[in-house]
């Protein structure tokens, strides 16, 4: 980010250096821009402003004042009914053990496959990219039915470790996707020095491979993390009770209950984004390095 | 050292002279072994499942005891099912909402922040902006899904935004009438798609010259000018993958439909991914749900293949011209 202040700071400078009409008419102009942006961004705001003027709110005035008014008292009671219901320090352990697992394991693999395809070079290696690339297109609904049965006739079903192994391979499946051609412009004169010093495919892999693609691991990481938080479907259909669901089910699954009024379900929306907000600001920068990383594949 | 890498390069390389093939092949075996782990868990999770499927889409099951045979029955079914038809339907209204309108926002919105904002404010006004536009993309959608269906409710915020600003006669039930229902979550996607497309376009926009647009102001070409000649050719890799990836995921929207309306009222938001949930776990026709899934695969890869040949062919004409 850093880097890039630079060149968008210095045109502003050579600006300064046109004539003083023009420069006057411009400034007139830029406000408007911003002032209409401004706006935009705003609204993008307001249901945020929306769910916090109602999660403390008491359902008897949002009955009788609406949802704009201004609490009268700050009322947890919503935020409490939903953090018990749920037992959310639960739920929260639930999401961050399944998308904490799958973000190192996913990573693990994906390596380990660039390896074999962008380093080793191995036969057919265009078909098998292709085929991870297809993986990751596929819509769930395509897999989810017989990884359900699968995952009963096992005796897996209704268990984070099931969700944690299918979400470690459709997150690696991206994975592969990217690290495979990110290696494949690995310097080969780097491989080659460590060859020459005797070092076998798993010392390269270690001392020479990883330390260099770290950043992009690091990216990685934080994606599948993510991602893996937010996934709706396959946990929906293969956690089933209190002691599995993760933070969206568990939301979702609430959803039209007779406790869920509307301070409770403002009250349980806002908690349930506050570990994605967190992470946001945490991996602020490492995600927008990372979307360009995506983008630029 | 400039020799010793060609030779390198040339000895790993694959184009490998015939009398190199054996020790090329015991590295093979040996890179082989790396990929083993992956390709098992890939046959186990996404191969395996694909396939069983696509033979569960000719038999009629369900889900216990054994599928019975049926041949392309389930297929010759989905012809006539006015509810398979409005789903495909109502995909083409989720890739407007999630991938047309966000993409062309996307690009003018992240040349203003950019271009105008970006220089002539302080960047920090910039990146400020594009956080809130982000904001949405963060949220587990199906937390979003939630709180839009609360804000859409009849006793819901926007109505009572319309009421404290004298509409109040045009409150409704928002996602509870099939006229208005569609229109309200598109309305939504866009609002949770529309960061995607501008931060990915700002950053592409920051590999791009300034000087370029320097230039182009000196020569007196203005912002609709310069958005034309340079960001929108600049950025083109950029709008593909965009364009690529938004249209993937509005053909695949789960979460947001079963959060908001569950494809109702009368399927008028009904999407294939719901139709197919509801009919593998609803009405428990798993060889029905398997064809619906089939056809939704099939032409998403159709279309994927599509984007990436449109892709190619952009690339080499640029090549070439």
């Amino acid at each position: 980010m850093s880097v890039t202040l630079t060149p968008a700071e210095a045109p502003a400078k050579t600006g300064r250096a046109t004539p003083v009409r023009d420069r006057h008419h411009r400034g007139v102009g830029r406000w408007i821009v911003l002032a209409v942006v401004t706006v935009g961004a705003l609204v993008m705001l307001v249901p945020f402003v929306f769910m916090l003027l109602n999660a403390f709110k008491t359902p008897g005035q949002y009955s009788t004042d609406g949802p704009l008014s201004w609490p009268s008292e700050f009322y947890t009671q919503g935020l409490r009914t939903y953090w018990t219901q749920v037992d959310f320090p639960q739920k929260l352990w639930n999401s961050a053990l399944i998308a904490g697992s799958v973000a190192v394991l996913a990573v693990a693999v994906s390596l380990l496959n660039a390896y074999a395809l962008g380093i080793g070079r191995v036969r057919g290696r265009l078909w098998i990219v292709g085929a991870f690339l297809l993986a990751n297109m596929l819509p769930q609904e395509s897999l989810v039915y017989p990884l359900y049965y699968f995952a009963k006739e096992v005796g897996l079903y209704n268990t984070r470790l099931v969700v944690i192994i299918i979400f470690t391979v459709i997150q690696s499946a991206f994975g592969t996707y990217l690290l495979a051609s990110v290696l494949g412009t690995f310097p080969k004169s780097l491989l080659e020095a460590a060859a020459l010093d005797g070092s076998g495919k798993w010392t390269i892999l270690w001392r020479v491979v990883l330390p260099n693609v770290r950043p992009t691991l690091a990216v990685l990481l934080v994606f599948f993390f993510i991602w893996t938080w937010n996934e709706f479907l396959i946990p929906l259909v293969m956690l089933i009770d209190n002691q599995t669901q993760t933070i969206p089910v568990a939301l979702a699954s609430l959803q039209g209950d007779r406790l869920m009024d509307a301070p409770t379900t403002n009250a349980g929306a806002l908690i349930s984004l506050v570990p994605a907000i967190v992470f946001f600001l945490i991996f602020q920068r490492t995600l927008s390095r990372g979307i360009t990383v995506g983008a630029e594949k | 050292m400039a020799a010793t890498d060609a030779l390198a390069t040339r000895r790993r390389g694959d184009t490998d002279p015939k009398g190199r093939r054996g020790p090329r092949r015991r590295g093979d075996a040996g890179y082989w072994l790396y990929l083993l782990p992956g390709a098992v868990l890939f046959a186990l999770v996404i191969g395996g499942p694909l396939l069983f499927t696509g033979y569960l889409s000719l038999t009629r099951w369900s889900g216990i005891g054994d599928p019975t045979f049926v041949g392309l029955e389930n297929y010759q079914r989905l012809l006539d099912d006015t509810v398979f038809w409005q789903s495909f339907r109502n995909t083409l209204a989720m890739i407007v909402a999630m991938v047309v309108v966000p993409t062309v926002v996307g690009l003018v919105l992240a040349a203003v922040l950019f271009d105008t904002i970006g220089r002539r404010f302080k960047s920090r006004t910039a990146n400020a902006l594009r956080a809130a536009f982000y904001l949405p993309q963060v949220l587990p959608v199906v937390v979003a899904g939630i709180v839009w269906g609360w804000i859409l409710r009849p006793d819901g915020a926007l109505n009572g935004l319309l009421d404290a600003v004298g509409l109040g006669a045009l409150s409704h039930d928002w996602l509870g009438d099939p006229d208005t229902a569609l229109p309200a979550v598109m309305g939504v996607m866009i609002w949770v798609q529309i960061g995607y497309p501008v931060v990915v376009f700002m950053a592409a926009l920051q590999r791009v010259d300034p000087e370029l647009y320097e230039a182009a102001e000196i020569d007196g070409a203005g912002w609709a000018r310069r958005f034309r000649a340079i960001t929108l050719p600049q950025i083109r890799p950029e709008t593909f993958v965009v364009a690529l990836t938004c249209t993937i995921a509005a053909m695949k929207v789960f979460g947001p439909i079963y959060a908001l309306t569950r494809g109702g009222p009368e399927n008028a938001t009904n999407v294939p991914s719901y139709f197919a949930y509801y009919t593998f776990f609803k009405k428990l026709q798993v060889g029905y749900g398997s064809a619906i899934s089939t056809v939704l695969t099939l032409i998403i890869v159709v279309v994927a293949l599509l984007f990436i040949r449109a892709q190619h062919r952009a690339e080499r004409q640029d090549g070439s011209a």
